[in-house]
C-alpha cells in the first residue's frame, strides 16, 4: 500500500507533529507496509457482525452528583510549564 | 537464604516473625539495585529515601501486630503507574518533568497493606513496543544476558524481577507486555481480564485493551498480588463489580481432569526449535500432573495482529492528544500556538510513539474510519466469539508466549512490522479482553527463558493460577536464577 | 430573484447540576480560575471520566419536554481535536447514538397559529473551559486557560432547518429556553452562558428545494443579538450571491458593536473530528421504566398550565401566558388561589403590584417577602368591606417592608374603612356647609364639582370611607 509525503503531511497536521523530511519520507515507507499489512482484514466478512467498543459486556457504569474536593488551585498548576495568575498560560491566541 | 532472592511468601513470613526487617530487607535490595543497574537498566528513578521511609513505617506496622501479606515488602512498578510526588515518565521526554498530583488506585492498595516503592521501571515509552528499547531513558537489558532485550513495554518489570531488584513489580498489558517479557526473562507475568483491576491513574495507551498486572518469581506470589490489587474502583467506569475470590486458597488443587485446550493455529511451523521443545515438554508435564488435552481451533488468529494495530493505535492517537505542553509536560519554544503544539509532541515523543500516533490518527479519518477502525471492531468481535466458542469445551488453554526467545537488541528496531508480528501469540488475549499468565518453562540452547501462557476464561484467574502453579510445582525452571 | 431563508440552531444549555458531569467538582459560577478542577478534568494522564446520574436525568427531562423518543441504547463518543480550552485534546460528546432523537416544538407565531419545529437530537456533552485574550491583567501579549468550567454538562438541543425567519427563530429559543428554566435543568443565564445559540443560515431561492450552503454563526448570547446576526447573514449571504459570489460553508462571528458576522479564520481549517466511541465509558441503557418513572415526575409544561388556568381558572390567554412566564410565577400565583383568592383578582395582583415591587427591588418571585397566602388575606380584606382597594395598596407597601400579616398591619395603623352610613353622613354634612357655594354650583348642573366633594370626603375621613358609600351618600344629599 502506497502512503505518500502528502498524506504524510496531512495526518501529522491532524496529530500535530512536526517531521522532518527524512522522517516523513521514512514514515510514508513504514506506514505503507504497515497499512498494507492491516489491509488483510478487508477480505475478513463481517456480514451482520457488530462492532466491539467494550471488552466486558457492562453498561450504566455512574456517579450520584455529589460535589467531591477539587485538587486545589496549587496542585492543578503544579506542573504547568507557564502560568499567569491562575491562569495557565499559552501564546496569544486570535479567534 | 538471600534476602533478594526470597519471594514474597518468603520474607514476608520472615517479616512477620521479626527474623528479618522491612528496614533490613529494602537496604538489600538497595544495594543490588545499585550493583547491578549499570548493567540492566531497570528503573528510570529509584526512589531510596523514599523507600526508606516507607520501610521504616512498615516496620513501626508490623511492631503493632499489624503484617499484611505485603507490608514491608520492597516492590518496584512501571513508571506507567501515577505516584503522587514522585517523578513519573512513562518512558517519554514528554513527562520527563511531570510530578502527578495523585497515585493509581492498584499503586495505592498495595502502599495501603504498607509496600515499599523501590523505583519507577523502565519501559518502551507509553507501553508502545515489544523490547524495551523505544524508552527514552535507554534500553532495558535481559539479566540472562546482556546482549538481549528483556521484552516490552514492561521491560523493566521483568528484568528486575529477574535481576533480583524487587521482590516483585507491576506493569501493564495491552498486546503482551507483561506476559512477553516475563516470558523473556523466566519470571511470572500475568495479564488480568479487562476490568478486574482499575486503570485509574494508570497513564492510556489503548484504553479498551490496557490491563495492569503484576510479574513475580513464583506462581504463589503471583496470586498474592493479584489479590491485592483487584477490585470494583467507582473512579473507572470500566472496572467491573464482582468479588476478588481468594486467589491463593486454590493454587493447590491439582490440574487432574483439567481441560487444557491447544489451538492449532498457535502451534505453526515456523516456530523456534528450542520453543517447540519446551512446549512440548510443558505438555508432557501436564500429561503426567493428569490433565487432558483437547485440539481447537481459534479460525481468526491470523487477523488479531491486524486488528490490534488498527485498534490500539487509534485509541493511542486519541490518548495522546493531551501531551500538547499546556498544562504539563514538556513545553517547546515557539512562536504561536500550531508551532507550540508540534514542537513540543515532536521534540516530546519518540519515533515509535509517532508512528502509531499517525497510523491511529489515520485509521480514524473521515474516510477511512469504516474501512479500518470500523472493520477492525468487527475482527474483534469474531475474534472473541472464537475464544467464547473454544472456552465450551475447555477450561484452559495453552501456547506459546513468543515465537522466538529474545532478540538481540538493536535486531529488530528498523523493522517495526517485524516487531509487530512477534506479539502474534499474546495479542488476541486483549482483544478478547480474557486473562492470560506467562510462567518459565525452559530455556533456549544459549540459555535464554522460554515462557508458556496459559489462557483463561473472563475472570478465570483463579483457574490459570492453579495450573500454574501444578506446572510450577512439577518442574524447577522458575528456580534458575540469572548470574547478573 | 427572491430568497427563502433557511435555519437550524444548535442550543447548548448548560446543566444544574452541582458537579460536573464526568467528574466531582462544583459547577458553581465565578471563583478563580482553575480551583475547581481535578485530574479527571484537567486531563491529567491516567485520569478517567464517570458520568453524572443527574445529567442523564436532566437530558430524558428535556427530552420528554420536546418530545423525543429517548433512545434505549446510547453512547459517548470522543470528538477530537486541539484548543487550549479542551484538556483532553478531544471533547467527550455523543454521535452516533444520542440520548434523544426526533422530538419537536410547535411555536406560536404572531398571528396566533402554531408552527412545528423538528428537533433532529439531544445529547450529553461536556463543556470546553474558557479561553481569555491579552489585555486581563496578568497576561500581556499571552493567552489564559481557566479550566473551572470544563467538564460542565451541556445539553446540545439541534432543531431541524424548519425556521424561515429571524423572529420564528427567536420564538423558538424563547420556547425552548422557557422549558428548560421551567424544568429546573437549566438558570437561562444567557449573559453567564448558561443558555448558548448557534446559529445556522442558508438561503434559497423561493420555491426551491435545493438547500443553499449554510454559514455558522458561533456563540450569540442574547434573543436581541439572535435577531440581529440572522438578519444581517440573511441579507449578506442574498448580496453576495446576487453580486455573483457562492456562500462559503464556514463559520462566523457575530459583533454586537457593528451588527455584523465575520469569519472566524481560525477555524477556517476543516474539522476532521475523527469521532469513534469513548472506550473509558460502558453504553448507557434506558429502560422503559426509568423513561415512565422520569414521565410522572416531569412538572406540568408552561402549554399545559396555560391552558389550565383559562379552562379552570377562567382568566385570559394573555394573563395565562404573562402568570406562567416563570414556574416561580406560576406557583406563586396558584398558591395565592389555592389559599382562597380571587383567581381574577390574584392573577391581577401579581402581574401588578407584585410583579413592580419585585422589578424595582430586584428580587426573585422565589424570594418575594409578601407570601401568597398573605396576598389572598390582603384581597380577602377587600373583598369583605374592610378596606378599600385603595387603602389595600397602602397596606400592601407595608406588608412588603415589613413583612406583617395584614390584618396586623390594618388594625395597627386603624386602616379600617369606615361603611358606617351615619358617621359619613355627619362628615358629609360637615363639607357641604362648609363649601356652600360649590353645593350650588353642582345643583346649578355643574356635575364636576361632584368629584371635588367626594375629595374632600376622603381627605377628612383620611382615606378610609368607603368610597361605594360616600358616592351614594353624597349624590343623595348633594341633589337634596
Amino acid at each position: 500500500m502506497k502512503m505518500t509525503t502528502a498524506d504524510v503531511e496531512y495526518v501529522a497536521r491532524l496529530a500535530r507533529l512536526e517531521l522532518t523530511p527524512g522522517e516523513k519520507e521514512l514514515f510514508a515507507e513504514q506506514m505503507g507496509a504497515i497499512l498494507g499489512y492491516v489491509e488483510k482484514i478487508k477480505g475478513l466478512n463481517t456480514d451482520g457482525i457488530v462492532p466491539t467498543s467494550h471488552a466486558v459486556p457492562m453498561e450504566n457504569a455512574f456517579r450520584e452528583d455529589v460535589i467531591q474536593s477539587s485538587i486545589g488551585l496549587k496542585k492543578a498548576l503544579a506542573n504547568a510549564p507557564e502560568t499567569a495568575g491562575s491562569f495557565f498560560a499559552v501564546p496569544k491566541v486570535i479567534e | 537464604m538471600n534476602i533478594i532472592d526470597m519471594t514474597i511468601h518468603e520474607l514476608h513470613t520472615a517479616l512477620k516473625g521479626k527474623q528479618l526487617s522491612s528496614v533490613e530487607a529494602t537496604t538489600a535490595m538497595l544495594e543490588r539495585i545499585e550493583s547491578v543497574e549499570p548493567q540492566v537498566g531497570s528503573f528510570i528513578t529509584v526512589t531510596t529515601e523514599g523507600a526508606l521511609a516507607n520501610a521504616r513505617d512498615a516496620d513501626q506496622r508490623i511492631a503493632r501486630g499489624e503484617c499484611h501479606l505485603l507490608t514491608g515488602i520492597p516492590l518496584a512498578i512501571k513508571d506507567i503507574f501515577l505516584t503522587e510526588g514522585i517523578r513519573t515518565t512513562c518512558g517519554s521526554r514528554i513527562l520527563d518533568n511531570f510530578i502527578p498530583p495523585y497515585s493509581a488506585t492498584s499503586w495505592e492498595k498495595l502502599r495501603d497493606q504498607g509496600a515499599v516503592l523501590l523505583g519507577k521501571l523502565n519501559q518502551d515509552e507509553f507501553a508502545m513496543g515489544s523490547s524495551n528499547e523505544s524508552s527514552a531513558y535507554g534500553p532495558t537489558r535481559n539479566p540472562w544476558d546482556t546482549a538481549c532485550i528483556p521484552g516490552g513495554s514492561s521491560g523493566g518489570s521483568a528484568a528486575a524481577v529477574a535481576a533480583r531488584e524487587a521482590i516483585a513489580t507491576l506493569g501493564t498489558d495491552t498486546g503482551g507486555s507483561i506476559r512477553q517479557p516475563a516470558s523473556h526473562c523466566g519470571c511470572v507475568g500475568l495479564k488480568p481480564t479487562y476490568g478486574r483491576v482499575s486503570r485509574y491513574g494508570v497513564i492510556a495507551y489503548a484504553s479498551s485493551l490496557d490491563q495492569v498486572g503484576p510479574l513475580t518469581r513464583d506462581v504463589a506470589d503471583c496470586a498474592i498480588m493479584l489479590g491485592a490489587i483487584s477490585g470494583y474502583d467507582p473512579k473507572d467506569s470500566t472496572s467491573v463489580d464482582t468479588p476478588v475470590p481468594d486467589y491463593a486458597a486454590s493454587l493447590a488443587k491439582g490440574v487432574k481432569g483439567l481441560k487444557i485446550g491447544l489451538p492449532k493455529e498457535y502451534f505453526i511451523a515456523g516456530l523456534d526449535p528450542d520453543v517447540q521443545v519446551a512446549m512440548d515438554a510443558a505438555i508432557e508435564t501436564y500429561r503426567r500432573l493428569g490433565a487432558v488435552f483437547v485440539d481447537i481451533s481459534l479460525p481468526h488468529t491470523d487477523y488479531a495482529v491486524a486488528t490490534y494495530y488498527l485498534i490500539a493505535t487509534a485509541e493511542a492517537s486519541s490518548n495522546l492528544a493531551r501531551y500538547d505542553g499546556v498544562r504539563f509536560g514538556h513545553r517547546a519554544e515557539a512562536d504561536g500556538l500550531l508551532g507550540m503544539y508540534s514542537k513540543s509532541r515532536s521534540e516530546g515523543f519518540g519515533s515509535e510513539v509517532k508512528r502509531r500516533i499517525m497510523l491511529g490518527t489515520y485509521a480514524l479519518s473521515s474516510g477511512y474510519y469504516d474501512a479500518y477502525y470500523v472493520k477492525a471492531q468487527k475482527a474483534r468481535t469474531l475474534i472473541m466469539n472464537d475464544f467464547m466458542a473454544a472456552f465450551a469445551s475447555v477450561d484452559v488453554m495453552l501456547t506459546p508466549v513468543a515465537p522466538t526467545p529474545a532478540f538481540k537488541i538493536g535486531e529488530k528496531i528498523n523493522d517495526p512490522l517485524q516487531m509487530y508480528l512477534s506479539d502474534i501469540f499474546t495479542i488476541p488475549v486483549n482483544l478478547a479482553g480474557t486473562c492470560a499468565m506467562s510462567l518459565p518453562a525452559g530455556f533456549s540452547n544459549s540459555g535464554l527463558p522460554i515462557g508458556l501462557q496459559l489462557i483463561g476464561k473472563p475472570f478465570g484467574e483463579e483457574t490459570i493460577l492453579r495450573a500454574g502453579h501444578a506446572f510450577e510445582q512439577a518442574t524447577e525452571w522458575h528456580t534458575r536464577k540469572a548470574t547478573i | 430573484m427572491k430568497y427563502q431563508p433557511v435555519i437550524g440552531l444548535e442550543v447548548h444549555v448548560q446543566l444544574l447540576t452541582d458537579t460536573k458531569i464526568f467528574c466531582g467538582c462544583s459547577t458553581k459560577f465565578g471563583s478563580e480560575p482553575n480551583s475547581q478542577t481535578c485530574p479527571v478534568c484537567l486531563g491529567l494522564p491516567g485520569a478517567l471520566p464517570v458520568l453524572n446520574k443527574k445529567v442523564v436525568e436532566f437530558a430524558i427531562k428535556a427530552g420528554l419536554s420536546t418530545n423525543c423518543s429517548i433512545t434505549p441504547r446510547s453512547i459517548f463518543a470522543r470528538k477530537n481535536y486541539f484548543y487550549p480550552d479542551l484538556p483532553k485534546g478531544y471533547q467527550i460528546s455523543q454521535f452516533e447514538d444520542p440520548i434523544c432523537q426526533r422530538g419537536w416544538l410547535d411555536i406560536k407565531l404572531e398571528g396566533g397559529e402554531l408552527k412545528r419545529i423538528g428537533i433532529t437530537r439531544i445529547h450529553m456533552e461536556e463543556d470546553a473551559g474558557k479561553l481569555v485574550h491579552g489585555d486581563l491583567s496578568g497576561l500581556n501579549d499571552r493567552s489564559g486557560v481557566d479550566l473551572n468550567r470544563a467538564c460542565t454538562p451541556l445539553l446540545e438541543v439541534v432543531s431541524e432547518p424548519d425556521l424561515r425567519s429571524s423572529d420564528e427563530a427567536v420564538v423558538y429559543l424563547k420556547q425552548l429556553h422557557q422549558i428548560v428554566t421551567w424544568l429546573g435543568i437549566c438558570d437561562g443565564n444567557m449573559e453567564e452562558g448558561s443558555f448558548r445559540c448557534d446559529a445556522n443560515v442558508s438561503v434559497m431561492p423561493v420555491g426551491s428545494s435545493t438547500l443553499g450552503t449554510r454559514a455558522e454563526i458561533k456563540n450569540v448570547n442574547s434573543f436581541k443579538f439572535v435577531k440581529q446576526a440572522i438578519e444581517y447573514e440573511i441579507r449578506r449571504q442574498i448580496d453576495l450571491i446576487e453580486d455573483g459570489g457562492t456562500v462559503v460553508q464556514e463559520t462566523r462571528l457575530f459583533d454586537p458593536n457593528s451588527g455584523t458576522t465575520r469569519s472566524m479564520r481560525s477555524k477556517e481549517e476543516a474539522h476532521d473530528y475523527r469521532y469513534f466511541p469513548d472506550p473509558d465509558l460502558v453504553p448507557l441503557v434506558i429502560s422503559d421504566e426509568w423513561v415512565e418513572r422520569s414521565r410522572q415526575e416531569l412538572p406540568e409544561l408552561p402549554e399545559q398550565r396555560q391552558q389550565r388556568f383559562i379552562a379552570e381558572l377562567g382568566l385570559t390567554l394573555y394573563d395565562a401566558e404573562v402568570l406562567t412566564a416563570s414556574r416561580a410565577l406560576a406557583d406563586y400565583f396558584e398558591a395565592g388561589v389555592a389559599a382562597g383568592g380571587n383567581a381574577k383578582l390574584v392573577g391581577n395582583w401579581t402581574m401588578g403590584e407584585i410583579t413592580r415591587a419585585l422589578n424595582d427591588s430586584g428580587t426573585s418571585i422565589e424570594a418575594c417577602p409578601v407570601a401568597p397566602l398573605q396576598l389572598a388575606e390582603l384581597l380577602k380584606l377587600i373583598d369583605n368591606g374592610t378596606i378599600s382597594g385603595k387603602i389595600a395598596k397602602t397596606v400592601f407597601d407595608e406588608m412588603w417592608r415589613s413583612g406583617k400579616a395584614p390584618q396586623s398591619i390594618v388594625e395597627e395603623q386603624g386602616l379600617v374603612q369606615v361603611s358606617d352610613s351615619g358617621a359619613i353622613e355627619g362628615l358629609i354634612d360637615e363639607i357641604m356647609a362648609a363649601n356652600a357655594g360649590q353645593v350650588e354650583e353642582f345643583r346649578g348642573g355643574k356635575e364636576k364639582v361632584f368629584g371635588f366633594f367626594v375629595g374632600q370626603v376622603m381627605k377628612a375621613s383620611r382615606g378610609k370611607a368607603n368610597p361605594s358609600v360616600v358616592n351614594e351618600l353624597l349624590l343623595n344629599k348633594l341633589k337634596g
